[in-house]
């Protein structure tokens, strides 16, 4: 049985705890790579995190990406949309087609 | 000119041609797999983009009550209505085998039954831009798990469509021509072994004929008259 994480600054994700979701307020880029590392060996099988926090720690999501458990997935945060989600689905478009074919570049 | 040495001898022509049997229906297998994984790549890359822009746009709007229902109350406050959550959810993992990518499948179980659960505390003393923001929240929370499952899926697949695609490339663009052209070269050093062999007999008959009838003795011997060249 698998839990789910949030990581994030506490503005941004102190809603997530009470849908059910284990919530980490980190701000701090190392000791937020510390806090992924932790979660991703441990029980949790999926750890949101925001985009702000995820722009810093990308080498740290990146060695999890050919793995098929921890899914991490970036979610903006209260400071806005940075577009770095979308920016994530189309560096796997890239990567599997070669080039940009479904976002046509907007 | 084969690119690598090879001996030119009949067991290693039929090793290679065993190996290029077996490369162009590796190459013709793995060309099908590519074409189904981008096939159902494309897909799922399709419901991740439409997931990702309905998760964000209510994560934004949930996030902006939750700026509302933060201003509206002190921290204390804040810090002891979500100090206890009474829901919790728990992830079933299980996995799909999308040829030979196993992709992860989440199922979702909360802890309660009861929606309502979700409010942790009193309504006293909170504000009620909380529950609404809770409750906007709560709505994205299905697609949020259903987008990272997809979204996993989606980084999984690329991975071994980009993996499958070099296979491709490498067995149709460097093994199978330089296999051919290693199977054309002995093939064609076997021929000219093969005549040279028929000439040197034909040469080693003439000889032998001319030893033991001696042709040219007879032919200079009486009939001197014919001219030299």
């Amino acid at each position: 049985m698998y839990r789910t994480a949030v990581i994030g600054d506490r503005d941004s994700i102190y809603g997530f705890a009470a849908l059910g979701l284990d919530t980490f307020p980190v701000t701090d880029p190392t000791e937020a790579a510390r806090r992924l590392r932790k979660l991703a060996e441990g029980e949790y099988a999926v750890i949101y995190i925001t985009e702000s926090l995820a722009a810093t720690l990308e080498a740290e999501i990146d060695r999890y990406r050919a793995e098929r458990l921890p899914a991490i997935i970036p979610i903006p945060g209260v400071s806005g949309n940075t577009g770095m989600g979308i920016k994530n689905v189309k560096k796997s478009v890239e990567q599997a087609v070669g080039s940009d074919i479904i976002f046509n570049g907007d | 000119m084969a690119k690598t040495q090879v001996n030119p001898t009949r067991m290693e022509l039929t090793r290679l041609k065993k190996k290029l049997v077996t490369a162009v229906r590796g190459h013709k297998l793995l060309k099908d797999k590519r074409d189904e994984l981008m096939r159902q790549f494309l897909d799922l890359v399709r419901e991740n983009k439409a997931l990702r822009e309905k998760v964000e746009s209510g994560i934004a709007a949930a996030n902006k009550n939750f700026v509302l229902a933060r201003a509206g109350m002190t921290d204390e406050t804040l810090n002891v209505a979500m100090m206890a959550p009474m829901q919790e959810v728990y992830l079933e993992a299980s996995e799909r085998n999308v040829m030979s990518v196993e992709i992860p499948i989440f199922e979702y179980k909360t802890r309660t039954a009861d929606a309502n659960n979700i409010y942790s505390y009193g309504f006293a003393f909170t504000s009620a831009d909380l529950d609404g923001a809770i409750k906007s929240l709560s709505d994205v929370l299905p697609d949020l798990l259903r987008l990272a499952e997809v979204e996993k899926s989606c980084q999984l697949m690329a991975a071994e469509i980009e993996k499958t695609r070099r296979r491709v490339n490498a067995l149709e663009h460097v093994m199978i021509p330089e296999l051919r052209e290693n199977i054309k070269y002995i093939t064609m050093k076997l021929d000219e072994n093969e005549r040279s062999t028929q000439i040197r007999l034909m040469k080693v008959k003439d000889m032998m004929l001319e030893e033991a009838h001696h042709y040219k003795e007879r032919q200079s011997g009486p009939t001197a008259c014919t001219p030299p060249n």
